[in-house]
């Protein structure tokens, strides 16, 4: 019977991958990586939800009764559009620090900042 | 993986991946956007920030017992709580029940929209949809103003010959574009004001216009694209969507109705509501569209200032 979960575990698992990366990842480029996977799983959380057996896309059709949920949808596709500006931003800072750090490891920046203090 | 190339590519697969499930799920309005997000535009801002930052990477973890322990810990956590959810495709789950069925059932009486994910987008939640383009313009501008890049070095004339010579070199990958080009653009107005009968409208159009503009811009570079697409033009034409979206919202409230209630539009609610949807995914397209070429065209013009920077100081 549990079984009728196993779209919620892939869920969990990837955004597991994706905190994972976050946490114990020095580059900046990959942190970013880690949230895009990160977010991706919570779009396929929504769509999944949105899902019920036996149904059609949510456009209107003759002879069909069963639609899919269109509201995650609509959440979900301007998430997606959303996400990618905020990671075009996140890209932009990871650039500029590299300018002005000469490095893009998380490490690396600590030490110069330590050493200034 | 050490190679940062390898896992730009990667996730762009994986975008494409979670296309293809989006489909199957039947969220197609979701995969458009998806497909030509992740697998098109994302790959290619990461490709040139990775070129930017550098390629390889020096130590690959730090600390990775602990991330590993605080990782399973919540995932463990989050699969106890998943225990409670309702199972994957029942119709009784919560979601299915509070106003999904009212979209279902009356959306189409009420919009005259046959996409009932365009009548939730642009008229039920219309509010919703004016905040998250408002979002999308606000990181355009913050990508300006981050790394915009200076004009004086575009005008280097000597540094842009190397570059050149480069893109001169696929031809037939060049001709293949020249020939496909029009048929994105074609595709992406089709997207545009298809909306209300397919799937597809203002977020998807502007995304897949942008990548015909992304594509040109890699295989003829950056200069010639900048001749074609007017940067100042792009701009004013972000703002003017967002103006457009607004200013829709204003004439429903002269009209006598609340903010972006458009059955007050024209004499005819369905009517109204058509104009209004249309003005809607018009407003949304131009700003999305707008801002994706200003965010890529900041970011390779960027680049191009770094290698002339190298080039001049060797």
């Amino acid at each position: 019977m549990l079984m009728g979960l196993y779209n919620y575990w892939i869920v969990v698992i990837l955004m597991m991958i994706g905190l994972y990366i976050v946490i114990a990842h020095g580059n900046l480029i990959k942190k970013i990586v880690g949230l895009n996977i990160f977010q991706t799983s919570v779009f396929i959380l929504y769509i999944s939800i949105a899902k019920i057996d036996g149904d059609t896309a949510p456009i209107l059709t003759e002879g069909v009764n069963h639609y899919s949920n269109p509201l995650p949808h609509v959440l979900i596709l301007t998430a997606i559009v959303v996400c990618i500006a905020t990671t075009a931003l996140g890209l932009a800072l990871a650039v500029r620090i590299k300018e002005a750090y000469g490095s893009a490891e998380e490490e690396d920046i600590q030490k110069k900042d330590n050493k200034e203090c | 993986m050490k190679d940062l190339f390898a896992v730009v590519m990667l996730s762009g697969i994986y975008s494409l991946l979670s296309a293809c499930f989006f489909v199957a799920m039947n969220a197609v309005d979701v995969a458009i956007t998806e497909a030509s997000v992740g697998a098109c535009i994302s790959t290619l801002l990461m490709l040139t920030a990775i070129t930017m930052t550098g390629n390889c990477k020096k130590r690959d973890y730090h600390k990775p017992l602990t991330a590993l322990l605080v990782v399973s810990v919540t995932g463990g956590l989050l699969i106890y709580g998943t225990l409670d959810m309702p199972y994957f495709g029942s119709a009784e789950a919560p979601a299915h029940v509070h106003v999904a069925p009212r979209y279902i059932n009356d959306s189409f009486q009420e919009t005259g929209v046959v996409n009932m994910v365009t009548a939730i987008l642009a008229s039920y939640r219309a509010f919703d949809t004016l905040g998250e383009v408002v979002v999308i313009f606000t990181a355009g501008i913050g990508v300006l103003a981050l790394i915009s890049a200076s004009p004086t070095a575009r005008e280097d004339a000597t540094s842009g010959a190397a570059n050149h010579s480069m893109h001169e070199q696929h031809l037939s990958l060049r001709i293949t574009t020249k020939m496909l080009l029009p048929f994105i653009m074609l595709f992406a107005f089709y997207v545009q004001f298809h909306g209300d009968f397919g799937p597809g409208g203002g977020f998807q159009a502007g995304v897949i216009f942008s990548a015909a503009i992304v594509l040109y811009s890699m295989l003829f570079g950056l200069r010639t694209a900048r001749r074609v697409i007017n940067q100042t033009f792009t701009k004013l034409f972000a703002a003017f969507g967002i103006l457009l979206y607004g200013s829709t919202g204003l004439i429903s409230l002269q009209n006598g109705g609340r903010f972006l209630d458009y059955n007050f539009f024209l004499n005819d609610p369905i009517a109204g509501q058509h104009l209004g949807i249309l003005l809607i995914e018009l407003g949304v397209g131009c700003t999305v569209a707008s801002t994706m070429i200003i965010i890529i065209f900041s970011f390779t013009g960027r680049l191009e200032d770094l290698q002339n920077r190298k080039n001049g100081q060797a």
